[in-house]
Formats: C-alpha cells, sequence, structure tokens
C-alpha cells in the first residue's frame, strides 16, 4: 500500500493565526480561552470561549468575497493557504486526482443565525442573497477546491467533534488506496454566536469559569472556533516535488457506539483506538504521544482514560496523554484538525504539549496528562482521539518521518 | 410546599417520565422514574419556561448546583425557593 504524508499544515484559532503561533502557545500552554465578545453575550449564561482575536475579515478579503465566506469559509480558507504554501504548492499539480474534505459540524453556523436575527427579531422581509451557498456545510471545501483548482473528490462531513478526525482519516484512506493522488483535508467551525451557544448553554454541559480536563475540578466544556488545513499525499509523490514530509499518517479507524446521542461509550472509544493501532500496524509500546478527546466534562474524561487503558493495556502507564481543549477550547468540527497541530509538534519537535488547568488528581482518570509544562520528549508514533456526540468515534495514528 | 408549584411540578417531571401525575409521591428519584440525562435537562427546561426562573444547574457536578434533584419532592422544594427568591429571570445560571 501507499505510503502518505502530510507536508503542509495550516491553522487559524484563539492560539494565533499559523502553526508557528499555535505551536508556541502550546509549548508555552498559554490558554486563548477568555470572555467572549459578540451582538447579546450578556444574554448568555456561559460567557467564555477560545474566541479568534485581533481578526478584521474585511483586511484579508473583498467584500465580493466576504459576500461568499462565511467565518468557517474564512478560517478554512487561511488555514488551506498557509498549508499549501508549506507544501509548496500554488495549485493541484494534477487537478482531477486531488480533492479536499473538510469537517465542520455547524456549517456557515454565523451565517444562518444572522439570517435569521434579521428575519425573526429585526423583522426584515429579506436576507443576502447568497445566504444559501453562504450557510451550506459544503462552502468550505468547494472554496479550497476553487482556489486550488481541485478537481477531484471534494465534500464537508459532519460528525459534531468528530468532523475533522474523518476528514482527515477519509484523506488518508482515498490517498493510500489511490483514488486520489492528494488531498486538502481538515476541519472549520465558527459557532461562536448568540444562537449556537444559547443552543449548547441548553444542555449543560459547558464550563462557566474554565476548561479542565482530566482535573478532579472539571465541570464542563469550553467551546472554541478555528479551523485547521493539511495537504496529504504520498510519500512517493512529495519526494518527487522534493517537499518535506512532517509526519506520516500511519492509520485510522471509525466506527459507531449505537447507543446513546450524547453518553460517550467505553466499548466504543477503545475499539476506534485498537483499529487505528491495527490500521497502522502499530504496537501499543510504540505510542508516545496521545492527543486525547479530552473535552473536561465529567463523562468523557472518565471513559477516554478507561477506553485508552482497554485499548494500550501495560502500554497506557508509559504513553503521554495531553488534551489541549483547555487551551484553544472545544472547536467542535475543526477540532481534530487544530490538535492535530499538537501531534505534529510531539513527532516533528519532540515537545509534547500539557495539559493546562490541571489542579486535583481524580481516581478515574490516572494516567500521565503532561499536567500543565510542556515536555521534551521523542515521539515516534502518536495518536488523535476524537469520540462525537451521537456515538460517532475517529482515531488518526501518526508517526515521525 | 405550595399545592400550586408541587402540582405544576409533578405535571412537568410525569410528563417527562410518560406518566400520570397521580403516580409520582414525593420520595420518587428520577432515577425510577426512568428519566436518563437528557429527560433531566427536559425537566429542567420545563421548570424554567413554566415559572419563568434560571435553575442552577450543570450536568458535570449535580452534586455541587444549588438545585437539590435528588427526588421529586426536592425538586418541588428547590423551585419553591427560586420562585420566592424573588431572582430575576435573566438567564444567568
Amino acid at each position: 500500500m501507499r505510503r502518505v504524508v502530510i507536508t503542509g499544515a495550516g491553522t487559524i484559532n484563539a492560539l494565533g493565526e499559523g502553526v508557528a503561533a499555535t505551536k508556541a502557545a502550546m509549548a508555552e500552554g498559554r490558554s486563548g480561552i477568555g470572555p467572549l465578545s459578540f451582538q447579546d453575550v450578556e444574554r448568555l449564561s456561559i460567557r467564555i470561549g477560545g474566541q479568534i482575536r485581533g481578526y478584521d475579515a474585511s483586511d484579508r478579503f473583498t467584500s465580493a468575497q466576504l459576500a461568499q465566506y462565511d467565518p468557517f469559509t474564512q478560517y478554512a480558507l487561511i488555514s488551506g493557504a498557509e498549508a499549501m504554501a508549506q507544501a509548496g504548492l500554488e495549485a493541484a499539480p494534477d487537478p482531477a486526482r486531488w480533492g479536499c474534505i473538510i469537517g465542520s459540524a455547524g456549517g456557515g453556523h454565523t451565517t444562518a443565525n444572522n439570517a435569521y436575527r434579521a428575519v425573526f427579531a429585526d423583522q426584515k422581509n429579506r436576507v443576502h442573497p447568497l445566504t444559501v451557498p453562504k450557510l451550506m456545510a459544503n462552502a468550505a471545501p468547494s472554496h479550497l477546491s476553487i482556489r486550488y483548482g481541485l478537481q477531484g473528490p471534494s465534500f464537508a462531513v459532519a460528525t459534531a467533534c468528530a468532523s475533522s478526525n474523518h476528514a482527515i482519516g477519509l484523506a488518508f484512506q482515498m490517498v493510500r488506496s489511490g483514488m486520489a493522488e492528494g488531498m486538502l483535508a481538515g476541519g472549520s467551525e465558527a459557532m461562536l454566536n448568540f444562537g449556537g451557544l444559547k443552543a449548547w448553554e441548553g444542555l449543560r454541559v459547558m464550563s462557566p469559569d474554565g476548561c479542565r480536563p482530566f482535573s478532579a475540578d472539571r465541570n464542563g466544556m469550553v467551546q472554541g472556533e478555528g479551523a485547521g488545513v493539511f495537504v496529504i499525499e504520498t510519500l512517493e509523490s512529495a519526494e518527487a516535488r522534493g517537499a518535506q514530509p512532517l509526519a506520516e499518517i500511519a492509520g485510522f479507524a471509525m466506527n459507531s457506539d449505537a447507543s446513546d446521542i450524547v453518553m460517550p461509550s467505553l466499548d466504543g472509544a477503545s475499539a476506534a483506538i485498537t483499529g487505528a493501532l491495527s490500521d497502522a500496524g502499530m504496537a501499543p509500546e510504540e505510542v508516545g504521544y496521545i492527543n486525547a478527546h479530552g473535552t473536561g466534562t465529567a463523562a468523557n474524561d472518565r471513559i477516554e482514560t478507561a477506553a485508552i487503558r482497554a485499548a494500550l493495556g501495560k502500554a497506557a502507564d508509559h504513553v503521554a496523554v495531553s488534551s489541549t481543549k483547555a487551551l484553544h477550547g472545544h472547536c467542535i468540527g475543526g477540532t481534530g484538525a487544530v490538535e492535530l497541530i499538537a501531534c505534529l509538534m510531539a513527532l516533528g519537535d519532540g515537545v509534547i504539549a500539557p495539559t493546562a488547568n490541571y489542579a486535583t488528581p481524580d481516581p478515574d482518570c490516572d494516567l500521565d496528562y503532561v499536567p500543565n509544562t510542556a515536555r521534551k520528549a521523542q515521539v515516534g508514533a502518536a495518536l488523535s482521539n476524537a469520540f462525537a456526540f451521537g456515538g460517532l468515534n475517529a482515531v488518526v495514528a501518526l508517526r515521525a518521518i | 410546599m405550595r399545592p400550586d408549584v408541587q402540582d405544576q411540578v409533578f405535571s412537568i417531571i410525569a410528563r417527562e417520565a410518560l406518566r400520570e401525575p397521580s403516580e409520582l409521591s414525593p420520595e420518587m428519584t428520577l432515577d425510577e422514574l426512568g428519566l436518563d440525562s437528557l429527560g433531566l435537562v427536559e425537566v429542567i427546561f420545563a421548570i424554567e419556561e413554566a415559572f419563568d426562573v434560571s435553575v442552577p444547574f450543570n450536568a458535570n457536578e449535580p452534586a455541587a448546583s444549588q438545585f437539590d434533584m435528588s427526588s421529586v419532592g426536592a425538586i418541588v422544594g428547590a423551585v419553591e425557593r427560586l420562585v420566592s427568591g424573588g431572582k430575576p429571570s435573566t438567564a444567568v445560571a
């Protein structure tokens, strides 16, 4: 089978714009979570989040583009541009054989929120004529395909918090199998608006004061926003172009709990981890780092810990596990892509991002969470976990190269 | 207990549990009534709408929430305290 590598990475999230800024914040354990700022925030009970700050879309896009680009499309385009530049590509080298898969849970959520506000609250009788192509969940992969001439398979995937990992895993499978020669893949989310947060706070799983994954004093998730996009191609084509691989994608697995719409499942999560190891031909002892789903909810962190123990066995005692959601927030459909940066940092730079805000050990969460301070380590293999509402799990396995 | 509050809370919980209000008694727990975590947040939402109050409840730390949901009777008491507390109904949980 063909070996598949990442040759470009791009991101924008609450930690900063670009992979370098994001890695720097992760290495320092510096959080991008703070008070939220948008219209009607004072009517929310949850008022913190990982919001991208100092961002003015009109600095980057023309007014004609902004008529078509919801923030989630903007974030995907900004991330895609960085990834393509790093890969040394201005456009798809073989257009018919290159495509794009972008994960997003909410798609053009801000556009929908604003259109509803106009007709329901402001009593207007019309909305912007491009509202539909702006809010559709496939707007981000479509605009990336247009921008870079990607004429192969392109689509959006919506699997809530696992969307990015599903997108990256599918792109990996397509390139490995020969269905595509190269792919842009990742995820994007921009749901930090009044309607979006109002829906989330109704579930009673949000923390009013901070994301503290695996810590006994954790009290819920904190939402973030942003995107991550990666250039994925064969090792052979990377070498032929002289592109420097950042890491190898070695395996992927996805499955479904088929049990509860919101509660995670130990069996489903551990089977997904086991499946990714098996697909990669990776022994549990080989794994040096796991970027955990680690949402900071009571249920996820306890069950994910047990799932890692079930899948890795004794090797779980020696693996570094961290959740970077305490830093950038839970970027929902974009989160796995932003978190893949932490895997690239571990594999490529030998730095493991910490689990920030870790204060109190929890007897149910007894792994090495790299509390509060980044750690230098030689990491040869890493996993990225994503376990979504709806019971849809997706785990990506990577190796240093 | 205020009979009006009790009747309304019983009615809300009974509707979520697919029971008749007459089948409920104060010592019953939501667990016994077959309400899972989603049923619980539906009950809280219905209480907030019916009484125009904001219920301080976080599913991650139910014990730390200042709203006793340990039994049907406890919920009635907690709602009575919220209703008589004169708190504004703005969504500050």
